[in-house]
């Protein structure tokens, strides 16, 4: 049970205000979820670039200094991926100019017990125990540019208050899955997809829509595909916000119980929980302001 | 709170005919209601930044004018009494929860929920409702200018809810005396709720709630639609229904 | 359960001893009332529909003693050294929160449910001892105000009867998610009792069923209950405390989330919980034994530090002092009765066993609360059958009983040392059985050993 802020930037004009307006929208659900809190934001220069893989650790400590991680990495990737690795706020994120799986693959041995929150060449992740608005400070989310940024604040309903336990679920390449509700048929679900072969991080009911999603993607589906289908495989009460690289959807379940309003303007598309998190937006009084339909799939791409 | 120039510059003018404004960018919603609380019959309040907070102009039970500019979060005008309440802008879920009596004008959007269980007075939403508007609602009058969302009136059980625009899916769903009016389209009616002759009685009850809304729809232009009273009484017959 | 609607001529079963002297041997999984319940569907077609709680045995109260003290331990001098019983309920975040004089209190029961008369005599036997009775399903009654001294105002998903009018008379708001005889459902009135009086409460047609939903009409979850108590906060000026009534089958969370979202006491309702009228498959097969939820409940609480500090009141099957103590000891701060209460105003009483005898019961079986032809007056609207509780008469009963559950969880307490219920803790119990040594986390007697615990 939580609140949802989400934000593409459609102006190319807004980029450098991207972190100021999804900080402004998520200090207004805090209410809805003060247990814990996640942000994933996308092309944000000095966090993610273009060519590169980046993975998003969970924590700042690894028992390692940074300078020993990065020189294990190179190491174990080839002589031109000239890794590295930093700290944002509670974050430790990853980089280097190889395929994400080998980044993972040199990561896992260079940080075994690590967990990765995040991949991809355009996504930075990063999550948090404790109030939202200092989790945002603390990675200082304000000052960020970026096309998109998604925010979620947690109450946590059936799993435990942790970081790794906060959405956004990242599981694949630039994708991330944030949920308000909960999925009453997930441990089904989490059964066919561990037979399948999917490997699970948390007992979260959220991951099993993050990998489910992950899964139909890589099977070839649309993102309003995967969307479409999710809705026919978990049951349940669910807003939904997926981000890829370059889109973003909306969707949720059909009585429609938990809620969404979306603003849309020329410069960009915001959806958050309630109404008051859209009120500072720029532009804001002209904006096309409703609520997604139950059981509508919305998608946007930049 | 900061007093505008009361209507009347005449030195009698008395407290009932000024009318107060309530700045919510710096002034908290608690304080708004307790003025609202304490408030005298006839006084009037104009609200501003309003920014979608929640529970704005909640339990209000004295004859008096609030205006709020902006758009309000949930439940604007919750367990409405007395008085009318005007927001110049959406509605956030639970509209007018409960409303009892008196009069809300909400002139954009409401979210879900809209009047839901409403006892008596008026709700008008000059645009679209979400979904569930008028749920449970027990005598209150409803009229909405532009769409309904799904599941509208489940389990309705009096009062009127007309909608100049279309209906979502299930309208009605396990209604029970309720009178729904639909100018527009139904996508699907829900359980037990049926499609019913338009009398001369409904017409002019028609015409009247149109009119109390400030609207010029043609009354022959709607559709009735009510409960068929087959769930009335348990019957295995309609197992499927329950 | 109702088996009216089976042809009369059904012979009645053969005497227990008639059977064994044939020798035969009555199955366990189809036992005599499992028999009738299936010829009863195949009868009528519609499940059977009755009032109390679950019958079947579950670990109880009944599995836990307490450790009075002896050396290790000295014991208060009863009659004479004090041991308080009063509990503060609603102090979090309400400016007026109640303080009763006995941490038993009457939970929720609708008037339509219950007949004014009833209703009326709960309110004079809990006044009388100072503690809070509660509306339920169908608003507040003006003699059940009148003659409440501590009256809980129950927010319901229907809103029946609700008025902002009432809410501001309450004592305490209760929002119900659920109850322990079926967390998760809805209700159903049966027509026989929506007379003219409960329709018009309810706004319903005279005779009709009355479906209860399942959900609020205006929120769903946590996150949007915190803004609905907020809306309920603003309409009362923050002077009234909020509970939030929870029917047990995941307190854990359910606990946790109800204090997130605001809430100044938490009510958890255990599985014999009683109601009025629902599915019996409801009744016997959904949620947890009331031992069960007290200690992930109060787990919570702790794990927040709200414990004592948000109140948790625990009902379903409390019958004795004893059952108060234990409850108290497991981490409540106070409990509620229905069923009890029933049957100290007069309820399944054997003075009326040849009218329950026509009903096709007996009494003390007697459980067709929602047929409204109660014999005792009690779970009925029939202005013939309701004139034979007398609520004066009836409410001096209730308050006797009262008075003797308080006196005898005050007796254990100070066996144990206590000079005040609340001081009673889990260390001072032990368990029977291992399954409520596992459920109520306390170790099994002459052991320090509970099952399942790290």
């Amino acid at each position: 049970m939580c609140g949802i802020a989400a934000l593409q930037l459609r102006n190319p004009l807004l980029h450098p205000q991207m972190g100021s307006m999804l900080s402004s929208m998520m200090c207004q659900i805090v209410d809805r979820g003060p247990d814990s809190a996640g942000l994933a934001v996308y092309n944000t220069p000095g966090l993610v670039s273009e060519g590169t893989s980046t993975l998003s650790l969970l924590g700042k400590e690894h028992g390692k200094a940074l300078a020993d991680i990065q020189s294990s990495l190179d190491a174990l990737l080839p002589p031109d991926a000239a890794a590295s690795a930093r700290i944002v706020g509670d974050t430790t994120l990853v980089s280097g100019a190889v395929a994400t799986d080998l980044l993972v693959k040199a990561v896992s041995e260079t940080l075994p017990g690590s967990t990765i929150i995040g991949r991809g060449e355009h996504v930075a992740v990063m999550k948090s125990v404790g109030h939202p608005m200092e989790i945002a400070a603390e990675h200082g989310l304000e000052a960020m540019a970026g096309s998109q940024g998604l925010s979620h604040t947690r109450m946590a309903t059936e799993s435990a208050v942790t970081a790794g336990g906060s959405h956004p679920f990242s599981v694949a390449d630039d994708l991330c899955l944030v949920h308000n509700g909960s999925f009453s048929n997930h441990a089904t679900v989490r059964r066919d997809l561990k037979r399948e072969g999917v490997v699970f991080d948390s007992d979260n009911d959220t991951e099993v829509g993050a990998r489910y999603v992950a899964s139909r993607l890589q099977q070839g589906d649309t993102l309003e595909e995967a969307l479409v289908n999710l809705g026919k495989v978990l049951d349940g009460f669910y807003t939904l916000v997926v981000t890829t690289a370059d889109s973003m959807a909306v969707v949720r379940d059909p009585i429609a119980c938990k809620p969404a309003i979306i603003a849309e303007t020329d410069d960009y598309v915001a959806m958050a929980s309630e109404y008051r998190a859209l009120a500072a937006l720029p532009g804001i009084e002209n904006a096309r302001i409703f609520e997604p339909e139950p059981g509508k799939v919305y998608t946007w791409s930049l | 709170m900061v007093t505008l120039t009361a209507p009347d510059t005449n030195s009698h003018a008395t407290a009932a005919q000024e009318t107060f404004l309530v700045d919510l960018a710096d002034s908290p919603v608690r304080a708004l209601n307790q003025e609202l609380h304490d408030a005298a019959g006839g006084q009037s309040w104009t609200v501003t930044n309003p920014g979608g907070k929640h529970s704005l102009a909640v339990g209000i039970n004295a004859d008096v004018n609030v205006t709020v500019n902006g758009h309000a979060g949930y439940y604007a005008a919750g367990m409405h009494q007395k008085g009318e309440v005007i927001i110049n802008g959406n509605a956030g879920v639970g509209l007018a929860e409960n409303i009892m009596s008196g009069k809300v004008h909400v002139k954009g959007d409401a979210s879900q929920s809209a009047a839901a269980t409403g006892h008596g007075g008026l709700v008008v939403i000059d645009g679209n409702a979400g979904a569930r508007c008028g749920i449970s609602m027990k005598g209150v009058d409803i009229v909405v200018g532009g769409n309904i969302g799904h599941m509208s009136a489940f389990m309705a059980q009096a009062g009127r809810l007309v909608v100049c625009g279309d209906a979502g899916e299930a309208l009605g769903d396990s209604i029970y005396e309720a009178r729904i009016y639909v100018k527009g389209t139904v996508a699907s009616l829900g359980a037990d709720c049926i499609e019913k002759p338009m009398a001369t009685e409904h017409l002019s009850e028609l015409a009247g709630l149109l009119a109390a809304a400030g609207r010029a729809d043609n009354p022959a232009d709607f559709k009735r639609y009510g409960s068929a009273r087959n769930l009335y009484h348990f019957s295995v017959h309609n197992s499927t229904s329950y | 359960m109702t088996i009216t609607s089976l042809p009369q001529e059904t012979p009645a079963a053969l005497p227990a001893q008639h059977t064994e002297e044939l020798g035969l041997r009555e199955s366990a999984t189809f036992d005599r009332a499992t028999i009738a319940d299936i010829q009863r569907a195949a009868a009528t077609g519609v499940y059977d529909i009755r009032g109390w709680g679950a019958k079947r045995k579950v670990p109880h109260f009944d599995d836990l003693l307490f450790l009075g003290a002896s050396m290790s331990r000295y014991p208060l001098e009863g009659y004479r050294e004090k041991c308080d019983t009063d509990v503060i309920l609603g102090g979090r975040h309400a400016s007026r929160p109640l303080h009763l004089q006995t941490p038993v209190t009457i939970a929720g029961m609708s008037f339509g449910a219950l007949s004014a008369n009833a209703k009326e005599a709960l309110g004079r036997g809990a006044s009388e001892v100072g503690t809070s009775t509660t509306t339920g399903d169908g608003g507040m009654t003006p003699e059940e105000r009148g003659q409440s001294k501590h009256l809980v105002y129950q927010y319901l998903p229907s809103r029946y009867g609700m008025n902002p009018d009432d809410l501001r008379k309450a004592d305490a708001i209760e929002i119900v998610l659920g109850q322990g005889a079926k967390p998760g459902g809805g209700g159903m009135l049966l027509g026989q009792k929506i007379t003219e009086r409960v329709a018009g409460m309810r706004t319903l047609p005279v005779g009709i069923d009355q479906r209860s939903a399942s959900r609020h009409p205006d929120w769903t979850g946590p996150d949007d209950l915190e803004i609905k108590i907020g809306e309920l906060r603003e309409i009362t000026d923050w002077k009234t405390p909020i509970y939030v009534k929870i029917g047990a089958s995941r307190p854990y969370y359910d606990t946790a989330l109800a204090v997130k979202a605001g809430a100044d006491v938490v009510v958890v309702d255990g599985m014999q919980g009683g109601t009025a009228a629902t599915q019996q498959v409801f009744i016997e097969n959904v949620g947890i034994p009331t031992v069960a939820a007290i200690p992930q409940a109060v787990q919570a609480l702790q794990e927040l530090g709200v414990h004592r500090k948000v109140q948790l009141i625990v009902s379903g099957g409390i019958r004795t002092g004893a059952d108060v103590a234990k409850a108290m000891a497991l981490g409540a701060d106070a409990v509620a009765i229905g069923t009890a209460a029933l049957i100290a105003l007069g309820d399944n009483d054997p003075r009326y066993a040849a009218e329950y005898a026509a009903l096709g019961s007996a009494a003390g079986f007697y459980d067709d609360f929602q047929d409204g032809r109660d014999p005792a007056g009690i779970t009925t609207q029939d202005p013939e059958l309701s004139s034979r509780l007398d609520p004066v008469a009836g409410g001096r009963r209730l308050a006797n009983y009262l008075r003797v559950l308080t006196m005898e969880a005050q007796t254990i307490a100070r066996a144990c040392g206590k000079s005040h219920l609340h001081n009673l803790e889990p260390e001072d119990l032990v368990a029977l059985t291992i399954e409520a040594s596992a459920m109520a986390r306390v170790p099994l007697a002459g052991t320090n050993w509970i099952p399942g615990a790290k």
